[in-house]
Protein backbone atom coordinates (compact mmCIF):
# COMPACT_ATOMS: atom_id res chain seq x y z
CA UNK A 1 0.00 0.00 0.00
CA UNK A 2 2.82 2.41 0.77
CA UNK A 3 3.43 3.35 -2.84
CA UNK A 4 2.46 6.94 -2.30
CA UNK A 5 5.89 8.48 -2.77
CA UNK A 6 7.23 5.96 -5.26
CA UNK A 7 5.05 6.07 -8.41
CA UNK A 8 6.22 9.32 -10.00
CA UNK A 9 9.89 8.44 -10.73
CA UNK A 10 9.15 4.80 -11.58
CA UNK A 11 6.51 5.65 -14.17
CA UNK A 12 8.74 8.28 -15.71
CA UNK A 13 11.49 5.81 -16.52
CA UNK A 14 9.25 3.13 -17.96
CA UNK A 15 7.52 5.21 -20.61
CA UNK A 16 10.25 7.65 -21.57
CA UNK A 17 8.99 8.49 -25.09
CA UNK A 18 5.67 9.91 -23.89
CA UNK A 19 7.40 11.96 -21.25
CA UNK A 20 9.24 14.87 -22.80
CA UNK A 21 11.34 16.97 -20.45
CA UNK A 22 8.59 19.52 -20.09
CA UNK A 23 6.04 16.87 -19.19
CA UNK A 24 8.29 15.45 -16.52
CA UNK A 25 8.64 18.91 -15.03
CA UNK A 26 4.85 19.23 -15.07
CA UNK A 27 4.62 15.99 -13.17
CA UNK A 28 7.43 16.61 -10.72
CA UNK A 29 7.10 20.28 -9.86
CA UNK A 30 4.06 19.86 -7.62
CA UNK A 31 5.94 17.37 -5.47
CA UNK A 32 8.23 20.01 -4.00
CA UNK A 33 8.84 23.37 -5.69
CA UNK A 34 5.19 23.95 -6.40
CA UNK A 35 3.52 21.72 -3.84
CA UNK A 36 -0.22 22.39 -3.76
CA UNK A 37 -0.46 22.47 0.03
CA UNK A 38 2.75 24.03 1.28
CA UNK A 39 3.43 26.45 -1.59
CA UNK A 40 0.22 27.14 -3.49
CA UNK A 41 -1.84 27.09 -0.24
CA UNK A 42 -4.58 25.04 -1.88
CA UNK A 43 -6.64 22.21 -0.57
CA UNK A 44 -5.86 22.41 3.10
CA UNK A 45 -9.57 22.41 3.78
CA UNK A 46 -10.82 18.90 3.46
CA UNK A 47 -7.53 17.17 4.03
CA UNK A 48 -6.34 17.54 7.56
CA UNK A 49 -9.17 15.91 9.42
CA UNK A 50 -8.57 12.58 7.70
CA UNK A 51 -4.95 12.28 8.83
CA UNK A 52 -5.45 10.70 12.25
CA UNK A 53 -4.55 7.32 10.74
CA UNK A 54 -2.50 6.38 7.68
CA UNK A 55 -5.07 4.18 5.96
CA UNK A 56 -7.86 6.72 5.48
CA UNK A 57 -5.24 9.29 4.50
CA UNK A 58 -3.91 6.99 1.77
CA UNK A 59 -7.37 6.30 0.42
CA UNK A 60 -8.26 9.98 0.52
CA UNK A 61 -5.04 10.74 -1.37
CA UNK A 62 -5.86 8.14 -4.03
CA UNK A 63 -9.34 9.62 -4.39
CA UNK A 64 -7.93 13.11 -4.85
CA UNK A 65 -5.34 11.89 -7.40
CA UNK A 66 -8.14 10.25 -9.37
CA UNK A 67 -10.33 13.35 -9.28
CA UNK A 68 -7.61 15.88 -10.11
CA UNK A 69 -6.19 13.78 -12.93
CA UNK A 70 -9.48 13.05 -14.66
CA UNK A 71 -11.13 16.42 -14.10
CA UNK A 72 -8.01 18.03 -15.59
CA UNK A 73 -8.23 15.64 -18.54
CA UNK A 74 -11.93 16.20 -19.15
CA UNK A 75 -11.85 19.98 -18.80
CA UNK A 76 -8.79 20.13 -21.03
CA UNK A 77 -10.61 18.14 -23.70
CA UNK A 78 -13.59 20.47 -23.44
CA UNK A 79 -11.62 23.67 -23.08
CA UNK A 80 -12.54 25.09 -26.50
CA UNK A 81 -16.25 24.39 -26.12
CA UNK A 82 -16.89 25.79 -22.64
CA UNK A 83 -18.08 29.42 -22.67
CA UNK A 84 -15.97 31.45 -20.24
CA UNK A 85 -18.94 32.85 -18.38
CA UNK A 86 -20.34 29.54 -17.20
CA UNK A 87 -17.07 27.67 -16.82
CA UNK A 88 -17.21 27.51 -13.01
CA UNK A 89 -20.52 25.66 -13.10
CA UNK A 90 -19.27 23.30 -15.80
CA UNK A 91 -16.13 22.58 -13.80
CA UNK A 92 -18.13 21.97 -10.65
CA UNK A 93 -20.42 19.53 -12.43
CA UNK A 94 -17.48 17.57 -13.85
CA UNK A 95 -15.77 17.47 -10.46
CA UNK A 96 -18.97 16.56 -8.63
CA UNK A 97 -19.60 13.69 -11.03
CA UNK A 98 -16.10 12.28 -10.51
CA UNK A 99 -16.39 12.65 -6.74
CA UNK A 100 -19.73 10.87 -6.82
CA UNK A 101 -18.01 7.95 -8.59
CA UNK A 102 -15.28 7.85 -5.93
CA UNK A 103 -17.84 8.01 -3.15
CA UNK A 104 -19.99 5.21 -4.58
CA UNK A 105 -16.94 2.97 -5.13
CA UNK A 106 -15.79 3.55 -1.55
CA UNK A 107 -19.24 2.80 -0.21
CA UNK A 108 -19.44 -0.41 -2.21
CA UNK A 109 -16.00 -1.86 -1.52
CA UNK A 110 -14.59 -0.14 1.58
CA UNK A 111 -17.57 0.75 3.72
CA UNK A 112 -15.67 1.13 7.01
CA UNK A 113 -13.19 3.59 5.48
CA UNK A 114 -16.03 5.43 3.79
CA UNK A 115 -17.71 5.85 7.18
CA UNK A 116 -14.47 7.15 8.67
CA UNK A 117 -13.95 9.68 5.91
CA UNK A 118 -17.62 10.73 6.28
CA UNK A 119 -18.24 14.09 4.64
CA UNK A 120 -14.66 14.58 3.56
CA UNK A 121 -15.03 12.52 0.40
CA UNK A 122 -17.78 14.87 -0.71
CA UNK A 123 -15.61 17.81 0.19
CA UNK A 124 -13.11 16.87 -2.52
CA UNK A 125 -15.52 18.85 -4.72
CA UNK A 126 -14.63 22.08 -3.01
CA UNK A 127 -11.03 21.07 -2.54
CA UNK A 128 -9.31 24.10 -3.97
CA UNK A 129 -6.58 21.96 -5.56
CA UNK A 130 -9.01 20.59 -8.11
CA UNK A 131 -10.55 23.94 -9.02
CA UNK A 132 -7.22 25.71 -8.82
CA UNK A 133 -5.51 23.36 -11.25
CA UNK A 134 -8.44 23.46 -13.64
CA UNK A 135 -8.34 27.25 -13.72
CA UNK A 136 -4.57 27.57 -13.77
CA UNK A 137 -3.58 24.68 -16.03
CA UNK A 138 -6.23 22.58 -17.73
CA UNK A 139 -8.03 25.52 -19.35
CA UNK A 140 -4.88 26.53 -21.21
CA UNK A 141 -3.11 23.25 -21.96
CA UNK A 142 -3.44 20.08 -24.01
CA UNK A 143 -5.07 16.99 -22.44
CA UNK A 144 -1.94 14.91 -21.82
CA UNK A 145 0.08 17.55 -19.94
CA UNK A 146 -3.08 18.46 -18.04
CA UNK A 147 -3.51 14.85 -16.99
CA UNK A 148 0.11 14.76 -15.77
CA UNK A 149 -0.38 18.03 -13.94
CA UNK A 150 -3.40 16.54 -12.21
CA UNK A 151 -1.52 13.41 -11.22
CA UNK A 152 1.45 15.47 -10.00
CA UNK A 153 -0.68 17.74 -7.87
CA UNK A 154 -2.66 14.83 -6.50
CA UNK A 155 0.54 13.04 -5.52
CA UNK A 156 2.03 16.22 -4.06
CA UNK A 157 -1.08 16.54 -1.94
CA UNK A 158 -0.97 12.85 -1.03
CA UNK A 159 2.63 13.07 0.18
CA UNK A 160 1.77 15.78 2.69
CA UNK A 161 -1.30 13.87 3.79
CA UNK A 162 0.64 10.66 4.37
CA UNK A 163 3.55 12.42 6.12
CA UNK A 164 1.13 14.08 8.53
CA UNK A 165 -0.79 10.84 9.02
CA UNK A 166 2.38 8.82 9.74
CA UNK A 167 3.43 11.25 12.47
CA UNK A 168 -0.03 11.44 13.97
CA UNK A 169 -0.64 7.70 13.99
CA UNK A 170 2.85 6.78 15.18
CA UNK A 171 2.96 9.20 18.08
CA UNK A 172 -0.77 9.38 18.74
CA UNK A 173 -1.59 5.70 18.97
CA UNK A 174 1.72 3.87 18.48
CA UNK A 175 0.56 2.09 15.33
CA UNK A 176 1.09 2.34 11.56
CA UNK A 177 -1.61 1.21 9.12
CA UNK A 178 -3.28 -0.36 12.15
CA UNK A 179 -0.28 -2.52 13.14
CA UNK A 180 1.34 -2.03 16.54
CA UNK A 181 4.75 -0.39 16.05
CA UNK A 182 5.66 0.84 19.50
CA UNK A 183 6.50 -2.38 21.42
CA UNK A 184 4.72 -3.35 24.62
CA UNK A 185 7.88 -3.10 26.73
CA UNK A 186 8.10 0.58 25.92
CA UNK A 187 4.66 1.07 27.45
CA UNK A 188 5.72 -1.08 30.42
CA UNK A 189 8.67 1.24 30.96
CA UNK A 190 6.34 4.20 31.12
CA UNK A 191 6.05 5.41 27.51
CA UNK A 192 2.74 7.14 26.93
CA UNK A 193 1.04 7.93 23.61
CA UNK A 194 0.83 11.62 22.86
CA UNK A 195 -2.83 12.51 23.15
CA UNK A 196 -2.37 15.85 21.39
CA UNK A 197 -1.56 14.01 18.16
CA UNK A 198 -5.08 12.65 18.01
CA UNK A 199 -6.59 16.14 18.17
CA UNK A 200 -7.08 18.42 15.14
CA UNK A 201 -4.44 21.06 16.06
CA UNK A 202 -1.62 18.52 15.76
CA UNK A 203 -2.10 18.36 11.98
CA UNK A 204 -1.63 22.10 11.75
CA UNK A 205 1.52 22.01 13.84
CA UNK A 206 3.01 19.24 11.71
CA UNK A 207 2.25 21.09 8.48
CA UNK A 208 3.60 24.33 9.93
CA UNK A 209 6.85 22.63 10.86
CA UNK A 210 6.96 20.84 7.48
CA UNK A 211 6.69 24.21 5.72
CA UNK A 212 9.41 25.60 7.96
CA UNK A 213 11.78 22.73 7.13
CA UNK A 214 10.94 22.79 3.43
CA UNK A 215 11.57 26.52 3.18
CA UNK A 216 14.78 26.30 5.18
CA UNK A 217 16.16 23.77 2.68
CA UNK A 218 14.62 25.32 -0.43
CA UNK A 219 15.48 29.00 0.02
CA UNK A 220 13.67 30.24 -3.08
CA UNK A 221 10.34 29.42 -1.48
CA UNK A 222 10.86 31.87 1.39
CA UNK A 223 8.25 34.64 1.40
CA UNK A 224 6.18 33.11 -1.34
CA UNK A 225 3.06 33.97 0.60
CA UNK B 1 -35.90 25.26 22.67
CA UNK B 2 -33.08 24.45 25.02
CA UNK B 3 -32.01 21.72 22.63
CA UNK B 4 -31.73 24.24 19.78
CA UNK B 5 -29.72 26.67 21.88
CA UNK B 6 -27.33 23.84 22.72
CA UNK B 7 -26.99 23.01 19.05
CA UNK B 8 -26.18 26.65 18.26
CA UNK B 9 -23.51 26.95 20.97
CA UNK B 10 -22.06 23.61 19.94
CA UNK B 11 -21.81 24.64 16.28
CA UNK B 12 -20.17 27.96 17.12
CA UNK B 13 -17.64 26.91 19.74
CA UNK B 14 -17.27 23.21 20.41
CA UNK B 15 -17.47 22.02 16.81
CA UNK B 16 -16.20 25.14 15.14
CA UNK B 17 -16.03 24.46 11.39
CA UNK B 18 -12.53 25.85 11.12
CA UNK B 19 -10.82 24.57 14.24
CA UNK B 20 -12.49 21.20 14.65
CA UNK B 21 -12.97 20.18 11.00
CA UNK B 22 -10.54 22.39 9.04
CA UNK B 23 -13.29 23.45 6.68
CA UNK B 24 -12.84 26.63 4.69
CA UNK B 25 -9.13 26.71 5.45
CA UNK B 26 -8.18 28.04 2.01
CA UNK B 27 -10.05 31.30 2.26
CA UNK B 28 -9.46 31.30 6.02
CA UNK B 29 -5.70 31.56 5.46
CA UNK B 30 -5.83 33.65 2.29
CA UNK B 31 -8.24 36.37 3.39
CA UNK B 32 -7.14 36.80 7.00
CA UNK B 33 -4.42 39.38 6.42
CA UNK B 34 -6.63 42.36 7.28
CA UNK B 35 -9.48 42.54 9.80
CA UNK B 36 -11.69 44.56 7.47
CA UNK B 37 -11.75 42.08 4.58
CA UNK B 38 -11.99 39.19 7.01
CA UNK B 39 -15.05 40.82 8.53
CA UNK B 40 -16.72 41.23 5.14
CA UNK B 41 -15.99 37.67 4.07
CA UNK B 42 -17.23 36.33 7.40
CA UNK B 43 -20.55 38.13 7.01
CA UNK B 44 -20.96 36.92 3.43
CA UNK B 45 -20.27 33.33 4.54
CA UNK B 46 -22.90 33.54 7.30
CA UNK B 47 -25.42 34.82 4.78
CA UNK B 48 -24.74 32.19 2.12
CA UNK B 49 -24.66 29.50 4.79
CA UNK B 50 -28.11 30.23 6.22
CA UNK B 51 -29.50 30.53 2.70
CA UNK B 52 -28.12 27.34 1.15
CA UNK B 53 -28.16 24.77 3.93
CA UNK B 54 -31.95 24.86 4.57
CA UNK B 55 -32.45 24.94 0.78
CA UNK B 56 -30.32 21.83 0.44
CA UNK B 57 -32.29 20.26 3.25
CA UNK B 58 -35.51 20.78 1.28
CA UNK B 59 -33.93 19.36 -1.87
CA UNK B 60 -32.71 16.35 0.04
CA UNK B 61 -36.00 15.64 1.78
CA UNK B 62 -38.41 16.25 -1.05
CA UNK B 63 -36.39 15.16 -4.09
CA UNK B 64 -33.53 12.86 -3.25
CA UNK B 65 -34.20 10.67 -0.23
CA UNK B 66 -35.40 7.11 -0.52
CA UNK B 67 -39.09 7.39 -1.39
CA UNK B 68 -39.04 11.18 -1.35
CA UNK B 69 -40.56 11.40 -4.81
CA UNK B 70 -43.77 9.67 -3.69
CA UNK B 71 -45.56 13.02 -3.53
CA UNK B 72 -45.34 13.27 -7.34
CA UNK B 73 -46.67 9.82 -8.12
CA UNK B 74 -47.01 6.68 -5.95
CA UNK B 75 -45.07 4.63 -8.51
CA UNK B 76 -41.96 6.69 -7.73
CA UNK B 77 -42.07 5.67 -4.06
CA UNK B 78 -39.00 3.45 -4.20
CA UNK B 79 -36.72 5.75 -6.17
CA UNK B 80 -33.56 6.67 -4.23
CA UNK B 81 -31.57 9.50 -5.74
CA UNK B 82 -29.28 10.19 -2.78
CA UNK B 83 -26.22 9.60 -4.95
CA UNK B 84 -27.05 12.83 -6.78
CA UNK B 85 -26.67 14.81 -3.55
CA UNK B 86 -23.16 16.16 -4.28
CA UNK B 87 -24.08 17.53 -7.68
CA UNK B 88 -27.32 19.15 -6.54
CA UNK B 89 -25.79 20.59 -3.36
CA UNK B 90 -22.94 22.23 -5.19
CA UNK B 91 -25.27 23.53 -7.89
CA UNK B 92 -27.53 25.09 -5.25
CA UNK B 93 -24.54 26.72 -3.62
CA UNK B 94 -23.13 28.01 -6.91
CA UNK B 95 -26.56 29.35 -7.88
CA UNK B 96 -27.20 30.96 -4.49
CA UNK B 97 -23.81 32.65 -4.52
CA UNK B 98 -24.53 33.99 -7.99
CA UNK B 99 -27.89 35.41 -6.84
CA UNK B 100 -26.40 36.90 -3.70
CA UNK B 101 -23.68 38.48 -5.80
CA UNK B 102 -26.15 40.08 -8.17
CA UNK B 103 -28.37 41.28 -5.32
CA UNK B 104 -25.47 42.79 -3.42
CA UNK B 105 -24.18 44.47 -6.57
CA UNK B 106 -27.59 45.97 -7.31
CA UNK B 107 -28.65 47.14 -3.86
CA UNK B 108 -25.43 47.90 -1.97
CA UNK B 109 -22.62 48.65 -4.43
CA UNK B 110 -20.37 49.85 -1.60
CA UNK B 111 -20.39 46.45 0.10
CA UNK B 112 -19.97 44.77 -3.28
CA UNK B 113 -16.82 46.72 -4.00
CA UNK B 114 -15.33 46.03 -0.59
CA UNK B 115 -15.93 42.28 -0.92
CA UNK B 116 -14.62 42.11 -4.47
CA UNK B 117 -13.37 38.72 -5.57
CA UNK B 118 -14.21 37.02 -2.26
CA UNK B 119 -17.91 36.90 -2.97
CA UNK B 120 -17.76 34.48 -5.94
CA UNK B 121 -15.05 32.51 -4.15
CA UNK B 122 -17.51 31.54 -1.44
CA UNK B 123 -18.80 28.85 -3.82
CA UNK B 124 -15.66 26.84 -3.29
CA UNK B 125 -15.47 27.54 0.42
CA UNK B 126 -15.47 24.06 1.90
CA UNK B 127 -17.34 25.15 5.01
CA UNK B 128 -20.54 25.80 3.05
CA UNK B 129 -20.69 22.43 1.31
CA UNK B 130 -19.37 20.82 4.51
CA UNK B 131 -22.29 22.19 6.52
CA UNK B 132 -24.75 20.78 3.98
CA UNK B 133 -23.05 17.39 4.09
CA UNK B 134 -23.01 17.33 7.89
CA UNK B 135 -26.69 18.18 7.81
CA UNK B 136 -27.25 15.14 5.59
CA UNK B 137 -25.08 12.83 7.66
CA UNK B 138 -26.46 13.80 11.04
CA UNK B 139 -30.07 13.75 9.86
CA UNK B 140 -31.17 17.06 11.35
CA UNK B 141 -34.75 18.23 10.87
CA UNK B 142 -35.55 21.56 9.23
CA UNK B 143 -35.37 23.80 12.32
CA UNK B 144 -32.21 22.09 13.52
CA UNK B 145 -30.70 22.56 10.07
CA UNK B 146 -31.42 26.28 10.14
CA UNK B 147 -29.95 26.68 13.63
CA UNK B 148 -26.93 24.53 12.78
CA UNK B 149 -26.13 26.51 9.65
CA UNK B 150 -26.38 29.79 11.56
CA UNK B 151 -24.00 28.41 14.19
CA UNK B 152 -21.52 27.16 11.62
CA UNK B 153 -21.56 30.54 9.85
CA UNK B 154 -20.98 32.47 13.06
CA UNK B 155 -18.21 30.03 13.95
CA UNK B 156 -16.41 30.73 10.69
CA UNK B 157 -16.91 34.48 11.11
CA UNK B 158 -15.48 34.38 14.62
CA UNK B 159 -12.48 32.28 13.58
CA UNK B 160 -11.48 34.39 10.59
CA UNK B 161 -11.80 37.72 12.42
CA UNK B 162 -9.76 36.40 15.35
CA UNK B 163 -7.00 35.10 13.09
CA UNK B 164 -6.92 38.37 11.14
CA UNK B 165 -6.48 40.30 14.39
CA UNK B 166 -3.57 38.09 15.43
CA UNK B 167 -1.92 38.31 12.03
CA UNK B 168 -2.10 42.11 12.07
CA UNK B 169 -0.13 42.02 15.31
CA UNK B 170 2.33 39.48 13.88
CA UNK B 171 3.65 42.03 11.41
CA UNK B 172 5.69 43.49 14.25
CA UNK B 173 7.01 40.15 15.45
CA UNK B 174 10.44 38.80 14.61
CA UNK B 175 9.74 35.42 12.99
CA UNK B 176 12.42 33.24 11.31
CA UNK B 177 12.27 33.89 7.56
CA UNK B 178 11.30 30.34 6.45
CA UNK B 179 8.45 30.31 8.94
CA UNK B 180 6.98 33.64 7.89
CA UNK B 181 3.61 33.81 6.20
CA UNK B 182 1.94 30.45 5.76
CA UNK B 183 4.04 28.49 8.29
CA UNK B 184 3.33 30.72 11.24
CA UNK B 185 -0.32 31.09 10.23
CA UNK B 186 -0.68 27.30 10.39
CA UNK B 187 0.90 27.09 13.82
CA UNK B 188 -1.23 29.94 15.15
CA UNK B 189 -4.35 28.25 13.81
CA UNK B 190 -3.25 25.14 15.67
CA UNK B 191 -2.81 27.10 18.91
CA UNK B 192 -6.21 28.74 18.45
CA UNK B 193 -7.66 25.30 17.82
CA UNK B 194 -6.22 24.15 21.15
CA UNK B 195 -7.80 27.13 22.85
CA UNK B 196 -11.14 26.28 21.27
CA UNK B 197 -10.77 22.70 22.50
CA UNK B 198 -11.30 23.99 26.01
CA UNK B 199 -14.92 24.67 25.05
CA UNK B 200 -15.46 20.93 24.74
CA UNK B 201 -15.47 20.85 28.54
CA UNK B 202 -18.81 22.66 28.51
CA UNK B 203 -21.63 20.33 29.49
CA UNK B 204 -24.48 20.77 27.05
Amino acid sequence: MAVETAPAPVVEKKKEPLFSKKNIRTLRDPLDDNNPITVQVLGICSALAVTVQVKPALIMALGVIFVTAFSNLIISLLRHTIPTRVRIIVQLIVIATLVTIVDQVLRAYMFDVSKKLSVFVGLIITNCIVMGRLEAFALANKPWPSFLDGVGNGVGYGIILVVVAVFRELFGSGTLMGYQVVPQWAYDMGYVNNGLMMLPPAALFIIGVYIWIQRSINKKLVNVS
Amino acid sequence: MEHLLNLLIKAIFVENVVFAFFLGMCSFLAVSKKIKTAFGLGLAVIFVMILTTPLNYLILTYLLKDGALAWIHPSLANVDLTFLAFILFISTIAGAVQIVEMAVEKFTPALYNSLGIFLPLITVNCSILGTSLFMQEREYNFVETAVFSLGAGIGFFLAIVLLAAIRERLRYANIPAPLQGLGIAMIITGLMGMAFLSFSGIQL
